[in-house]
C-alpha cells in the first residue's frame, strides 16, 4: 500500500537541502496550513452538493441541475454569492462578541479536521491522546454558538444558542463513553495506533456486539453534536428561523454554515476511523490473497469511501425523522442513551478483560 | 415494576418505528424523479388535456365558428378579460335582426383561467386548449383577437 510519509518525507528533505532548520519547519507549517485549508473548503462544497442531491433523492427531486453538468458548480456559485455578500452589523449587539463567534466556530472545527488520519502517512496531528484532543477541541464550538446567540441581541438567537449548549453538553457525554468503549477495545487514544490495530479486522467486527452498539450511540450522539435533524431545534427553520446565526450574513454566515458541515465530516471520519478502520483496509484473517487485493485499493479512497457512507447515514437520518422537541431530545440522552452506554461500557470491559473479542 | 416494562417497550416501540420509516424513505431514494427537466424535455411533454392555458374559439374548415355574440362570456369573466363587439345586421328576407360578431377580444395577461366563460357559453363556441408557453415582451401582444372573421 501506498504510504504518503515518502511524499511528506520527500518534500521535507528537499526544503532542509536548502533552508535552515527554523525557516524549513515554518514553510512545512505553512504548507500543511494551505493543505488543510484547501481540503476544508472542498470537502465543504462537495459536502453542500452531496446534501442537496441526496436530500433532493429522498423527496423525488432531481435537486440542483442546471449550473455545470448536474449542477456541479452549483456550491461553488453559491460561495461566491456568500463571499461577497455585505457583513451587516446590528444595532445594539455586542460587535466584538458578534465578530469573534464564527472564528471560534471554525477554529474548533478546524482543529477536529486536522487530527483526522486521512491515509497511511498522511496525518497532522497524531500524539498519544490524539482522540481525546480531537473530543476536546470539536467542543470548544459551543462556545462560539453561544457567544453568536447572546452577542446578536435576538431572543431567538439565544433561544438557539441556549437549546444548542443543553444539547452539545448532553450528548457530548455519549459521545466520550462510546470512544471510551472502542478506547478500552483498542487500548490506545492515538488516532494511527488505532488504525494500525484494526489491520487484522474492523474494531466493528472484533468488537462485535458492544462495538456495534457503540457505533449506533455514536452515530446518534454524532448527529446531535453537528446539529443537524432531527436533532436540528437549535436552528430549527421553521420556529427560531436559523437560531444562533439568524442575524449574520456574507462569509460570517459561510463560515457557521461551513463549519456545521464540516463537523459532520469529521463525525463520520471518527465513526469511520473507530468502527470501521479508517484508512485501513478490509482485511479478514486467513484469506491471504484476498487481504492482499483489498491492498492494492488505496488507503485514501478506503477512508473517504467509509466517511461517505457514515455522511450518508447521518444524511439519512435528517430526511426521515421529524424534529424532536427539547424534552424528547434530552429524554433520549439521558433515559436511554446514557443507562445503554454505561451497560455497554461494562460489557465491553468485560469482554477486552476475558479476551471475548476476536 | 409496570414503569420498568412500559420504559423497555417503549424503547423497542421506538427503535422499530424508527427503523421502518428509514426503510420507507430509502425506497424512496431508489424510486423514479418526479421533477421535469423542462426545456430539454419540450418535445416529450405531456400536458393534460384539460389543463389551461389558453382560451381558444375552435374554427371550422371554413373558418367558421359557433360564436353567436351573445356576450354572456364577458358578463361571467370576473376580470373583464373579455370584450365581445358585434353588429346588428338585418336579414333582408325575413327582416329579422341578428347580432354578429366583429371582433372577439380577449387578453390573456388579466385572465385568471377560472373557466367561467366556457361554461357559460351557450353554443361551446369557445374552450381552454394546453398551450402554456406565453412569454412575451410587451403585455399587448397578450392581447389577441380569437375569432378569424
Amino acid at each position: 500500500m501506498f504510504d504518503f510519509a515518502v511524499v511528506t518525507q520527500w518534500v521535507d528533505t528537499l526544503l532542509r537541502s536548502f533552508l535552515p532548520d527554523q525557516a524549513a519547519l515554518l514553510v512545512e507549517f505553512l504548507l500543511v496550513g494551505l493543505c488543510l485549508l484547501t481540503a476544508y473548503a472542498l470537502i465543504a462544497l462537495a459536502l453542500i452538493y452531496g446534501e442537496r442531491k441526496i436530500c433532493a433523492w429522498f423527496q423525488c427531486r432531481l435537486g440542483p441541475n442546471r449550473v455545470g453538468p448536474y449542477g456541479l458548480i452549483q456550491p461553488v456559485a453559491d460561495m461566491f454569492k456568500m463571499l461577497i455578500k455585505e457583513l451587516i452589523d446590528m444595532n445594539h449587539s455586542d460587535k466584538f462578541l458578534f465578530r469573534v463567534a464564527p472564528f471560534i466556530v471554525i477554529i474548533s472545527s478546524v482543529l477536529a479536521f486536522g487530527c483526522i488520519p486521512f491515509a497511511k502517512g498522511l496525518e497532522i496531528l497524531d500524539f498519544n491522546v490524539g482522540i481525546f484532543f480531537l473530543l476536546a477541541v470539536s467542543s470548544i464550538g459551543i462556545v462560539g454558538i453561544l457567544l453568536a446567540g447572546w452577542s446578536s441581541n435576538n431572543k431567538f438567537s439565544l433561544i438557539g444558542a441556549m437549546r444548542s449548549g443543553a444539547q452539545m453538553i448532553s450528548y457530548e457525554l455519549s459521545i466520550g463513553l462510546t470512544i471510551l468503549t472502542m478506547v478500552v477495545l483498542s487500548g490506545s487514544m492515538q488516532l494511527s495506533t488505532i488504525v494500525e490495530s484494526q489491520a487484522n479486522g474492523w474494531f466493528i467486527f472484533t468488537g462485535h456486539i458492544p462495538a456495534f452498539i457503540a457505533f449506533v450511540i455514536y452515530l446518534i450522539a454524532g448527529t446531535a453534536e453537528t446539529n443537524r435533524g432531527p436533532f436540528d431545534l437549535p436552528e430549527a427553520d421553521s420556529e427560531l428561523t436559523a437560531g444562533y446565526h439568524t442575524e449574520y450574513s456574507g462569509i460570517q454566515f459561510g463560515f457557521f454554515y461551513l463549519a456545521e458541515y464540516l463537523n459532520m465530516f469529521v463525525v463520520a471520519a471518527v465513526a469511520a476511523t473507530l468502527f470501521w478502520g479508517g484508512w485501513m483496509p478490509l482485511h479478514i484473517p486467513g484469506f491471504d490473497n484476498f487481504n492482499m487485493i483489498m491492498d492494492y485499493i488505496p488507503s485514501l479512497f478506503w477512508f473517504f469511501g467509509k466517511v461517505a457512507l457514515m455522511i450518508f447515514i447521518i444524511m439519512w437520518f435528517k430526511w426521515t425523522f421529524p424534529r424532536l422537541r427539547i424534552d424528547q431530545l434530552l429524554r433520549l440522552e439521558w433515559k436511554y442513551l446514557l443507562p445503554i452506554n454505561l451497560i455497554n461500557l461494562m460489557l465491553m470491559v468485560i469482554i477486552v478483560v476475558f479476551g471475548l473479542h476476536f | 415494576m409496570n414503569s420498568i416494562k412500559e420504559y423497555f417497550v417503549s424503547f423497542y416501540k421506538g427503535l422499530k418505528s424508527l427503523l421502518i420509516g428509514m426503510k420507507v424513505t430509502l425506497r424512496i431514494f431508489f424510486r423514479k424523479k418526479t421533477t421535469e427537466c423542462y426545456p430539454e424535455n419540450r418535445e416529450t411533454l405531456v400536458i393534460a388535456d384539460r389543463f389551461r392555458g389558453t382560451l381558444t374559439m375552435p374554427h371550422d374548415a371554413e373558418d367558421n365558428h359557433k360564436c353567436i355574440a351573445c356576450g354572456l362570456c364577458e358578463i361571467a369573466c370576473p376580470n373583464g378579460t373579455i370584450h365581445v363587439e358585434s353588429v346588428t345586421e338585418v336579414n333582408e328576407e325575413t327582416g329579422k335582426k341578428k347580432k354578429v360578431l366583429t371582433r372577439y377580444m380577449y387578453d390573456h395577461g388579466s385572465c385568471m383561467f377560472c373557466q367561467m366563460c366556457v361554461r357559460a357559453c351557450p353554443h361551446d363556441a369557445i374552450c381552454f386548449d394546453n398551450s402554456f408557453e406565453h412569454a412575451v415582451f410587451t403585455r399587448a401582444k397578450l392581447v389577441k383577437q380569437l375569432n378569424k372573421k
